[in-house]
C-alpha cells in the first residue's frame, strides 16, 4: 500500500506541502485561483517549533491498520478502502468524534460541518500525493509499504 | 544613506496577482529579504539584502517571483562601468579589500568556445556508441619507461599506484568548512557510485566519510588543517595544493564563524578561530623542497598512493609543470584562472593567472618536448562546464578534468557568488544547521550521478563521431580540434589549426 | 597543393602478402599479379612492395633505398653516408621505362654498415644508429628520402597503380621468402613517391589499409622517443609504434598486438587471471599507443609477418593457406589470383593477430 513517509531530518519547514495539499484538493485547475486570498484547510500540517533550527515535520493521516477513527465514526462516513481511510462527506454529521480520537491530530475540518483528512490524493485529480510530489527536499516520500490490515 | 548609499543590485519583482502569501519565500530566505505584512495580507521585500540566489524563485509555488538586475545604475561609460564605480564606493565606505566568490566573471576569452571538434565523413566510419563498445576508462599516474620481465619471461607489473576512473572527470577540491557536511556527503557518495574521485580540499576528512576513502583524494595544503597519518592513509591519493586558479599566489581564509563543531574537530583547530592558510607552504620555497614533501608523503603512506601536485595556471606554467614532473609527483593538476573559490580578493580573482586552455596546451607540449609526458598524468580544472569542454581538454592533452562549479550547480548552487557570507540558501556553502539540511545528500548524490552520466553519454557520442572508441586515443589528439576567431599565436600555443585548414 | 609531410593524408587501400613457412624464395611476379583484381581499391597515386630475403649476398649489411629529387641532394646525402658508414656497394635500382610510371626521382640503393667508432662513442647498437641516421636524412637533407633500411630486405614503391609499380621495378627478377604489397587510394595528395607504401624502418615494413582516428594521439606520443613523423601518414606512425614496442621495449608480437588493437576492458575482465593482468598492464602503460579507427595492417619483419585488424574490424582482411604458403589480402580474389588452390580462407577477428614465421634457420 502506498504511504506518505515523513523524514523530519530533511523537512525545511517551508510549508509548501500544505499549499500543495490545499490546491490538489480544491478541484480548481489554477493554484492562484484556488488559493489566492483564501484561508487554506490542508490535510497535512507542518509542526514547527517556530524558532530557527527547531525540529519541523509534516503530519498527515497514517492510515492506521486498525483505525480508531473508523471505529468511532457514528454515521459510517469514515471507512477503510483499499488500505486508505477515506471520508464520505455526504454521510458525515459533524460530530467530530474522529477528531477527538485521532492520536495524530490528522483529521480536521474546514468549518462547513464535514471533516477533512488525507486520502492520499486517490480521489482528487493529483494522481499521486501532492504533498510529496512538491516537497523540495525529499522530506515527504511516497513509499510502498506492506501494512497488515487489522 | 547619503554618500554611502549604493542602490541595490537586484530588484525583487513580485506579481501580486499571482502571490498567494504562502510565505515560503520568507521562510527560505536566510538573508531576510521577504516579510509578511499581516495588516495588508501581503508580502513585502527588502531588496538591499537580496543576493539573487534564486531560492525563493525556485520554491514559489505560483511563480509569482522573479529577481531582475536593477537598471538603476550610475552614469556609465566604456571605461567606468557600473561595477567598477560601485566597487570604488564600497571601498570608500569600508576601507577594505573587496571579496568575491566563485570564478572570474570578466569577459576574458573562453577558448573552449573557439575550439571546434572533428567528425568522420566517408574516409573512415563514425562509431555508434549505442551499438559498439565505447570506452571512457582512464588510469592516472606515472607510467614506467621500460617494461620488465620476470625470470619466467612474463611481464612484471612495475606500475606505481594508479587512480582508475570510469570517466575522465573528478570532483575537485572543496573543503569541509567552505562547503557543508551534506555537500561533501553528496560528492563522496556520487564519486563512489560513479567510480571516480572527489577531493577533500584542505579542511581534513570528517570521520563519517572515511568509508568513502577508496574514492577520495585527500589534500595537503599550506595550512595543513586536518592532516594526520590516518587522514593520509584514508584516501586513494594525496594532493599537495600549491595554488588555486581563483587566487594564485595567496592562501585561504575560512572565517571563524564557519569553524564550528565538526568543522573545528576535523580541521584540528579551536572553534571560532579563523583558519588561515599561508600563501606559500612554508616548507616549500623551491622545487627541491617540493620534491621532499612529495617523498615525505610517499614515505608516510608506504608508496601506496599516487601524489598529485596542484598548481594555479600562471605565466610560466610549462616550466613549473616540467619541474613538478621531475619532483616525483605522479599527477599534475592545473587550475585555470576561471576556477571557483569560496572566497577570494576580487582583484586577484579577476586579474591573476592565465586561461586553462593555454596552460594545458603549453604544459602538454612542453612535457612531450622533454619526453616526460608519460611520467605524469595531467588533470585540468578551472571552468570545465560541459562534456564538450572535457572532450576538448582531453584532445589538447589532458588525462582528466576536475570539476567543482559544475558539481555545485548540480547540487543547487545558482552562482550568486556570496559563499563568503556563509548564508547559502541552498545548503552548500554554509555551516548553519537549518541551512545545511536544505541539501538532502540523497538528492544531491542522484543529481551529481545524473550530471556525470549525461556527460558520459555526450562524451561517447562525440568520440563516436570522431571514429574513436576509446578515450585514450583522444588524449593529445589535437588534429581533432580546429580553432575559430583566434590569432596565429593563440593557435600556435594551442597547437591546433584554424578551421578550414 | 600540399604533399606528404605538409598535411595529413587520409587514404583507402589494398594490401596483400605471401610468405613461405619453409623459407622457399619466390619470384615477385605472383604478388604483382595479385594486385590486378583489386585495381579499384587504388587510384593510381601510389603502389609498392616489400620483399624479404632478396639480398642474400649482402645479408649482413643494411640495404638503404633512397629517392633523390636531384643530383645535388644525392651528393649531399652520399657525403653524409660516407662520413658515418662503411659503404660496400652503391648503385641505382634497376627499373623498366614505361608509359604508366612518370616523374621518376633518382632511385639508389646502398649496402652499408655503421662505422664501429661511431657506435662506440654514441653507446648505441647498430640498429638504433640506422634509425637515427634515417630520421636525420629524412628530416634535414632536402630532397633525399630513405624509404628502406633493413637487412636482406627492400621496399620498392612509386606513384602509379601497384601492378605497374611492380613491373617498373622488375620485381619478377627478385626472389624472396616474404612479399607484401600495397595499392593506395589517397584522398588529398598529388601523389609523392616517398608517400607510397610500404613504409619501412629497419626490417619492419608496414602495409596498411585504413584511416586511423587515433593518429595525432599516437604521433605526439611516439615523437617523444626520437621518431619524426615527416609524412603524416598512418602507416608511418604505425611503423614507429611497432619499432618502439618490439625493438625498444622488447614486447612480443602478441603483446604488441594487444597494445595496438587492445581488447576492450570488458573483454579483458573475462580473461583468465594471468592474462587479464598482462592485458591490463599493457593497456595502462601504453594507452597512448592504442590505435583506433579502421585499419588492416600487415607487418613484415625478418623471418615472418603479422597481420592485424582494428578491434572493431572496420576493414576487410582474409587469410588463406596452401602447403607451406600463407596468403593474406584485403580481398579473397587477390589470394585466388596468386594461388587458385589456396584453402581454408578465413577472416581473422578484429584485434586478433595472425602471426606467421619462417622456420628458424631457413631465412
Amino acid at each position: 500500500m502506498k504511504r506518505v513517509t515523513v523524514h523530519e531530518e530533511w523537512c525545511l519547514g517551508c510549508h509548501l506541502c500544505e499549499y500543495n495539499c490545499a490546491y490538489a484538493n480544491s478541484g480548481i485547475p489554477d493554484m492562484v485561483k484556488a488559493l489566492k486570498g483564501k484561508r487554506i484547510f490542508p490535510r497535512i500540517k507542518v509542526e514547527d517549533g517556530g524558532t530557527p533550527g527547531s525540529v519541523t515535520f509534516a503530519v498527515s493521516c497514517r492510515h492506521c491498520p486498525d483505525p480508531i477513527c473508523v471505529k468511532s465514526c457514528i454515521s459510517g462516513a469514515l471507512s477503510k478502502r483499499g488500505g486508505a481511510v477515506t471520508v464520505d462527506r455526504s454521510k458525515c454529521v459533524g460530530c467530530y468524534t474522529c477528531i477527538l480520537v485521532c492520536p495524530f491530530g490528522a483529521i480536521s475540518t474546514d468549518g462547513d460541518g464535514a471533516v477533512l483528512k488525507c486520502e492520499l490524493c486517490l480521489s482528487n485529480g493529483a494522481g499521486t500525493p501532492a504533498c510529496a510530489a512538491g516537497c523540495p527536499n525529499g522530506a515527504l516520500t511516497v513509499e510502498d509499504i506492506d501494512i497488515p490490515e487489522g | 544613506m547619503g554618500v554611502e548609499f549604493i542602490y541595490p543590485e537586484f530588484e525583487v519583482v513580485r506579481n501580486s496577482s499571482r502571490c498567494i502569501a504562502c510565505r515560503v519565500c520568507e521562510r527560505q530566505c536566510s538573508n531576510g529579504v521577504h516579510t509578511y505584512d499581516p495588516d495588508g495580507g501581503v508580502m513585502l521585500s527588502d531588496e538591499s539584502k537580496c543576493v539573487n540566489c534564486q531560492r525563493c524563485v525556485s520554491l514559489c509555488p505560483t511563480r509569482a517571483l522573479k529577481i531582475v538586475k536593477s537598471d538603476c545604475v550610475p552614469r556609465e561609460n566604456a571605461n567606468w562601468q557600473a561595477d567598477t564605480i560601485k566597487e570604488i564606493y564600497k571601498q570608500a565606505n569600508s576601507g577594505g579589500v573587496l571579496l568575491s566568490s566563485m570564478g572570474n566573471p570578466k569577459p576574458l576569452p573562453v577558448y573552449w568556445d573557439r575550439i571546434l571538434i572533428n567528425a568522420s565523413q566517408v574516409t573512415n566510419p563514425s562509431i555508434d556508441p549505442l551499438r559498439e563498445p565505447m570506452e571512457t576508462r582512464v588510469f592516472l599516474g606515472k607510467k614506467p619507461r621500460k617494461i620488465e620481465r620476470g625470470e619466467d619471461g612474463r611481464l612484471r607489473n612495475n606500475l606505481t599506484p594508479q587512480l582508475e576512473l570510469s570517466m575522465p572527470v573528478m570532483f575537485s577540491a572543496m573543503s569541509y568548512g567552505s562547503i557543508s557536511y551534506n555537500a561533501h556527503k553528496s560528492l563522496a557518495e556520487a564519486a563512489t557510485e560513479l567510480g571516480i574521485y572527489y577531493n577533500t580540499g584542505e579542511g581534513g576528512l570528517h570521520e563519517d566519510f572515511y568509508v568513502y576513502g577508496p574514492n577520495t583524494i585527500v589534500q595537503v595544503a599550506s595550512g595543513r588543517f586536518g592532516v594526520h597519518a590516518d587522514y593520509l592513509g584514508a584516501g586513494a591519493a594525496i594532493e599537495i595544493k600549491m595554488g588555486q586558479g581563483a587566487k594564485p599566489g595567496i592562501g585561504g581564509h575560512l572565517p571563524g564563524t564557519k569553524i564550528v563543531g565538526d568543522v573545528s574537530r576535523t580541521r584540528m583547530i579551536p572553534e571560532g578561530s579563523d583558519a588561515i592558510s599561508p600563501a606559500p607552504h612554508h616548507d616549500i620555497y623551491s622545487i627541491e623542497d617540493l620534491r621532499q614533501l612529495v617523498y615525505s608523503l610517499k614515505e608516510a603512506t608506504q608508496y601506496k598512493k599516487p601524489v598529485i601536485v596542484k598548481v594555479a595556471a600562471v605565466h610560466n606554467i610549462a616550466a613549473i609543470a616540467s619541474g613538478i614532473a621531475r619532483s616525483g609527483a605522479d599527477i599534475i593538476a592545473i587550475d585555470g584562472f576561471r576556477g571557483g573559490t569560496g572566497a577570494a580578493p576580487t582583484r586577484i580573482r579577476d586579474n591573476v593567472g592565465i586561461p586553462i586552455e593555454l596552460a594545458l596546451a603549453a604544459c602538454d607540449t612542453r612535457l612531450r618536448e622533454e619526453g616526460i609526458r608519460n611520467d605524469v598524468s595531467l588533470v585540468v580544472g578551472g571552468s570545465i562546464r560541459s562534456a564538450s569542454d572535457v572532450v576538448k581538454a582531453i584532445a589538447l592533452g589532458a588525462d582528466a578534468c576536475y570539476i567543482a562549479t559544475a558539481a555545485l550547480l548540480a547540487l543547487g548552487c545558482h552562482l550568486c557568488r556570496t559563499c563568503h557570507t556563509g548564508l547559502c540558501n541552498w545548503g552548500i556553502a554554509t555551516q548553519r544547521p537549518e541551512l545545511v539540511k536544505r541539501l538532502n545528500p540523497e538528492i544531491g548524490k542522484t543529481r551529481l550521478v545524473n550530471l556525470m552520466t549525461a556527460w558520459r553519454h555526450e562524451i561517447k557520442e562525440l568520440l563516436g563521431g570522431m571514429g574513436i572508441n576509446s578515450i585514450e586515443t583522444l588524449r593529445g589528439n589535437r588534429l581533432m580540434l580546429r580553432g575559430v576567431n583566434m590569432t596565429e599565436k593563440e593557435l600556435e600555443i594551442l597547437g591546433i589549426s584554424h578551421a578550414g585548414e | 597543393m600540399k604533399r606528404e609531410g605538409q598535411t595529413r593524408i587520409p587514404s583507402g587501400c589494398a594490401v596483400t602478402a605471401v610468405i613461405s613457412k619453409s623459407g622457399e624464395r619466390m619470384s615477385g611476379g605472383s604478388i604483382v599479379e595479385s594486385m590486378i583484381p583489386m585495381h579499384d581499391r587504388s587510384n593510381g597515386l601510389g603502389g609498392g612492395f616489400a620483399a624479404y630475403g632478396i639480398y642474400p649476398e649482402h645479408r649482413d649489411f643494411y640495404a638503404l633505398h633512397l629517392f633523390y629529387d636531384d643530383e645535388g641532394c644525392r651528393r649531399e646525402c652520399e657525403e653524409y653516408l660516407r662520413e658515418r658508414f662503411e659503404i660496400v656497394d652503391a648503385e641505382t635500382i634497376p627499373t623498366r621505362t614505361m608509359r604508366e610510371i612518370t616523374d621518376e626521382p633518382l632511385i639508389w640503393r646502398y649496402f652499408v654498415f655503421p662505422r664501429r667508432s661511431a657506435l662506440r662513442s654514441l653507446q648505441i647498437d647498430d640498429r638504433e644508429y640506422i634509425v637515427r641516421a634515417t630520421m636525420k636524412i629524412n628530416s634535414t637533407i632536402n630532397g633525399a628520402y630513405v624509404f628502406s633500411c633493413g637487412k636482406n630486405m627492400g621496399v620498392f614503391k612509386a606513384v602509379g597503380y601497384p601492378e605497374d609499380v611492380g613491373r617498373y621495378y622488375r620485381l619478377d627478377e627478385y626472389e624472396g621468402y616474404l612479399w607484401t604489397a600495397h595499392g593506395r587510394y589517397p584522398t588529398n595528395t598529388p601523389g609523392w613517391w616517398g608517400g607510397a607504401h610500404p613504409f619501412a624502418l629497419l626490417d619492419y615494413s608496414v602495409v596498411h589499409n585504413g584511416e586511423i582516428s587515433s593518429y595525432d594521439a599516437n604521433r605526439r606520443f611516439i615523437e617523444m622517443f626520437g621518431y619524426k613523423c615527416n609524412l603524416q601518414t598512418d602507416t608511418e606512425v604505425i611503423t614507429y609504434i611497432i619499432d618502439y614496442l618490439l625493438r625498444r621495449q622488447g614486447l612480443t608480437l602478441t603483446e604488441t598486438a594487444a597494445v595496438i588493437a587492445a581488447p576492450f576492458w570488458d573483454t579483458i575482465s573475462h580473461r583468465p587471471e594471468g592474462e587479464r593482468e598482462t592485458l591490463t598492464y599493457l593497456r595502462t602503460v601504453f594507452s597512448s599507443l592504442l590505435v583506433t579507427g579502421p585499419f588492416s595492417i600487415i607487418l613484415g619483419f625478418e623471418g615472418g609477418l603479422m597481420a592485424l585488424n582494428d578491434r572493431l574490424k572496420l576493414r576487410s582482411m582474409v587469410v588463406g593457406e596452401h602447403g607451406d604458403r600463407v596468403y593474406i589480402a584485403s580481398e579473397e580474389a587477390a589470394i585466388r589470383k596468386m594461388d587458385p588452390g589456396a584453402e581454408d580462407i578465413w577472416a581473422p577477428a578484429g584485434g586478433e593477430p595472425v602471426i606467421v614465421r619462417v622456420k628458424e634457420g631457413r631465412y
